[in-house]
């Protein structure tokens, strides 16, 4: 195991950091979408944001990846790997987040919607600006874990030709012959960033203002 | 006779099969101090929040300042009004309740300057400035950045009317402001709920402060019930003989203010 190798897995980490990051934000921004759609009341929104969830955590998300790799091709879509890696985990990690988000969302205080109602707030503005944010302050840590194995789920992402610290690692045990320390040095990376991850989210869920009291 | 602030018409409302406001009729004045009492469960609160429309009349109508609120009517049938017009009628009312209802994730400043913000449409700098004086107001200008987690009940409560107030409300409601408090923080609520009332702001205050409605109230309304059983100046309720309900009730309220009546 050369300092070399070494320094190629962990420029492919920064791969996996990527997209797991983008997929978690821009699955949180669905996710928020989602629990709108389902609590909007209207017939085929609520049962769009139904299907979408169950689907996406009902079918394994490698099936899921290659679903979206074959798919888009065969009706004209043609995606760069990095883009259908991003749209697979991002649409996956929704569905979960949603599910998170509900949790959060029932636990808003009725009272507090009322006096945002009684302040002229409308629905969306309720939403938006009371709703959601308290929603996403009481699941907070169910974010965290959510990040957590959406970092390790991106190891799936080499099927539709990423090359991330997983794949990296398979490479190099392959053309070096020495797959123990390579494989042992991606799962040590996995391990710091998700204590960093983990870390974080304990300080930033600390210095979050004060939630409802129950 | 002036037009009222609030009239209240043949008001009813049942939850299910239990009838927990009873043909309620009811004119609150203008400029005046109107304290609802009665034991828990008479249907203070539901008719208090039929009055914002937190909680829709299953018979009769309600008028704010001669506006209908809520439902409009149009030969003898009730029509739901739209957000728009709801939204309208209600900006004149503003309301506390009894857990404050601060937004948690809003300092006391973001509390207040909330609503001028997003539904008044004011700079960030011209709604807070106009926050900072309604906290001035309450007497917290200096807990202008607290998270309501970081005040006491009492606080909290002051930025929730300071809240209210922020929207220029000619009208507000309270919804026993002071029951969550701890005894010794319930002066400075009603501290500033008094000063408001000198200023000749109308109010509608539930309260089993008999003190408060004593002293305060320009009128007292007992419910009991769900029916309306009295409304008279507070001299005329609590002076002697009193209704034998009324009597009842101020037993078992025995607080600091209605031991002061005796
Ligand atoms: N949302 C509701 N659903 C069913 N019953 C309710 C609801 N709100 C209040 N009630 C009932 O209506 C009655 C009056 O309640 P409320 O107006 O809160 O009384 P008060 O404020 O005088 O204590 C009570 O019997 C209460 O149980
Ligand atoms: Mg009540």
């Amino acid at each position: 195991m050369t300092w070399t190798l070494f320094e190629l897995l962990l420029q492919a980490s920064l791969m996996t950091i990527f997209v797991s990051v983008t997929s978690i934000l821009l699955g949180l921004a669905f996710a928020i979408g989602l629990s709108a759609m389902r609590m909007s009341g209207i017939g085929p929104l609520v049962w769009f944001a139904r299907i979408f969830i169950s689907f996406f955590r009902g079918v394994p998300l490698l099936v899921q990846l290659l679903l979206i790799f074959n798919l888009l091709p065969a009706i004209g879509i043609s995606l760069s790997s990095l883009a259908t890696a991003l749209i697979g985990l991002s649409l996956c990690t929704a569905a979960y987040q949603a599910e998170n988000l509900r949790g959060g969302f029932e636990g808003v205080p009725r009272g507090l919607i009322e006096s945002a109602e009684m302040a002229g707030l409308s629905p969306v503005q309720s939403f938006i600006w009371i709703r959601t944010p308290i929603a996403l302050r009481l699941t907070f840590p169910a974010l965290v874990n959510e990040a957590i194995l959406i970092l390790k789920s991106s190891s799936l992402v080499s099927v539709v030709g990423m090359i991330e610290l997983t794949k990296m690692a398979q490479n190099l045990a392959a053309s070096t012959y020495m797959p123990l320390p390579i494989f042992a040095s991606a799962g040590l990376i996995y391990l710091a960033i998700n204590w960093i991850v983990a870390i974080a989210g304990r300080r930033a869920e600390a210095a979050l203002p004060g939630l409802p009291a129950k | 006779m002036t037009q009222p602030a609030i009239s209240v018409r043949n008001v009813s409302k049942r939850f299910g099969e239990t009838l927990v406001l009873k043909d309620i009729n009811l004119e609150v004045p203008r400029g005046q101090v109107s304290c609802l009492i009665g034991p828990s469960g008479s249907g203070k609160s539901t008719l208090l929040r039929c009055m914002a429309f937190l909680e829709e009349a299953s018979a009769g109508m309600i008028e704010i300042e001669g506006e209908p609120l809520g439902f409009s009517e149009k030969d003898g049938k009730r029509r739901r009004q739209t957000a728009a017009e709801l939204r309208r009628t209600r900006s004149k009312i503003g309301m506390v309740f009894q857990q404050f209802n601060l937004w948690p994730h809003m300092t006391a400043l973001g509390n207040v300057s909330m609503a001028l913000r997003r539904v008044r449409g004011l700079s960030r700098k011209d709604a807070e400035e106009r926050a900072m004086a309604q906290l001035v107001k309450v007497g917290l200008e200096a807990r202008a950045g607290h998270y309501p987690s970081q005040l006491s009940g009492g606080q909290q409560q002051r930025v929730a009317i300071a809240r209210a107030l922020a929207l220029d409300p000619t009208i507000m409601l309270f919804d026993e402001p002071t029951s969550a408090l701890d005894p010794e923080l319930t002066g400075e609520v009603l501290n500033v709920m008094r000063a408001l009332a000198d200023e000749g702001m109308t109010m509608v205050v539930v309260t089993h402060e008999i003190g408060f409605a004593a002293s305060v109230g320009n009128n007292v309304c007992f419910l009991d019930h769900g029916q309306l059983l009295f409304h008279d100046t507070p001299e005329a309720v609590f002076a002697a003989p009193r209704h034998p309900r009324l009597e009842q009730f101020l037993d078992t309220y025995l607080d600091r203010g209605a031991q002061m009546l005796r």
